[in-house]
């Protein structure tokens, strides 16, 4: 019942999302979080790595849950999806960590939030990756994502129109989930 | 960067829908499709009195309607492949029925000609050119597909490249079945496969690292 709830739940969120609705899809990413914690730190564990900080794969999955989100079936159930990318991301990282592991998509179906709050310390690797970006999309994504500005207020700091400032975010991302991608740790 | 800042930029981010992954593929597709039937006609065109062989011999519709069957069952695997967690069982099951037909055809060419004639059937006129030609006219479609692919999420990214590769090399065949004077199920199951399959391979070797994410 509960799983069935909260898939109608992320479904209708999902949905939402994908015609552009901002507060629909923050709430989604935001209900998703302990939840991806969770099935991080499981994963991590099977894999023999149940110290590592979960929250590097956390943040490797939210950027590819966003980045991929049109290859989301809107007919079709939403947390089948949602697995699948946490599977294929979760054995990503194990991978760059020289493991290689079988991780069962069923072993997901039952995965509650994790009641830790989220961890107040940066996280390193998303802040090494974005110094790696080209000035532009660091200082748009940074703008936006730790001091919570809009893309208007972004236009205005950096003197870009907003276009621009829409376009170096969205590159910034797209940048920050390859450098997830191919850094080796 | 806290994760709660990550999903502030990506919400802000999401406010700008992103166009759904059926329409980028035909969008791309489409022009890949014209530079093939520009390709065709510019340097095999259609094979003199297409039509009547059409209505005349069974052999002709059945290699130009199998290919283009081929072709239609090939891009739904090829958009669940690149689906994370979609359903693909009933749709690579329907795929074997192309397989199966051509099996039967086969079958009946050979009970209907002597042994004596079976070579000749299968090498035909025209084979090395089949080989040259089903890449040659699968290439624009191939590329235009494999770009599209990009923004798609494969759990298997080699094969998802071998599904566009098989969707580009089936639309590469049926352009070509309309040119090729060989009609006998024999060439075609020999031929056209080789023709088909590099096209499916070079897909699973360009996917394994062009989608990968």
């Amino acid at each position: 019942m509960r799983s069935h709830d909260r898939e109608q739940k992320w479904a209708a969120l999902m949905r939402a999302a994908l015609t552009g609705d901002e507060a629909a899809y923050q709430q989604l990413l935001r209900d998703l979080t302990p939840v991806l914690r969770a099935a991080a730190r499981r994963g991590l564990s099977a894999g023999g790595y149940a110290g590592m900080d979960a929250e590097d794969v956390v943040q490797e999955t939210l950027l590819a849950i966003h980045l991929k989100r049109q290859t989301w079936d809107v007919a079709s159930p939403f947390s089948p999806w949602l697995w699948a990318i946490v599977r294929h991301k979760t054995i990503d990282a194990l991978r760059r960590r020289g493991r290689r592991i079988h991780v069962p998509i069923e072993d997901y179906e039952d995965v509650l939030g994790s009641d830790e709050a989220e961890p107040t310390m940066l996280v390193e690797d998303i802040d090494r990756h974005l110094k790696g970006l080209p000035d532009r999309q660091r200082d748009v994504v940074r703008i936006i994502a730790v001091d919570g500005a809009s893309i208007g207020e972004a236009a205005q700091q950096l003197a870009m129109s907003a276009g621009a400032v829409r376009v170096a975010l969205h590159r910034g991302l797209a940048a920050l989930a390859a450098k997830f991608r191919m850094g080796e740790a | 960067m806290k994760t709660e800042d990550l999903i502030r930029a990506l919400a802000v981010d999401g406010r700008t829908p992103p166009p759904a992954l059926g329409r980028s593929v035909g969008d791309r597709l489409v022009p890949g499709i014209i530079i093939a039937i520009g390709t065709f006609f510019a340097l095999l065109g259609p094979r003199p009195g297409l039509l009547t062989a059409l209505t005349d011999d069974p052999r002709v519709f059945f290699k130009i309607g199998l290919t283009f069957l081929l072709a239609c069952l090939a891009a739904p695997v090829m958009l669940q492949l690149v689906r994370p967690g979609a359903e693909l069982r009933h749709f690579s099951l329907r795929l074997a029925i192309v397989p199966v037909l051509l099996l039967i055809a086969v079958l009946l060419e050979l009970f209907a000609f002597p042994e004596a004639d079976w070579g000749i059937r299968l090498v035909g006129h025209n084979a090395a050119f089949c080989l040259k030609s089903i890449p040659l006219l699968a290439l624009a479609p191939f590329c235009a597909l494999l770009l599209a692919l990009r923004r798609g999420a494969p759990s298997r990214p080699a094969l998802a490249g071998a599904a566009a590769g098989l969707f580009a090399g089936a639309i590469g065949a049926t352009l070509y079945a309309t040119h090729c004077p060989d009609d006998s199920p024999l060439f075609v199951a020999t031929w056209y496969s080789i023709g088909i399959g590099l096209v499916t391979a070079a897909g699973g070797l360009i996917g394994s690292r062009l989608l990968r994410w």
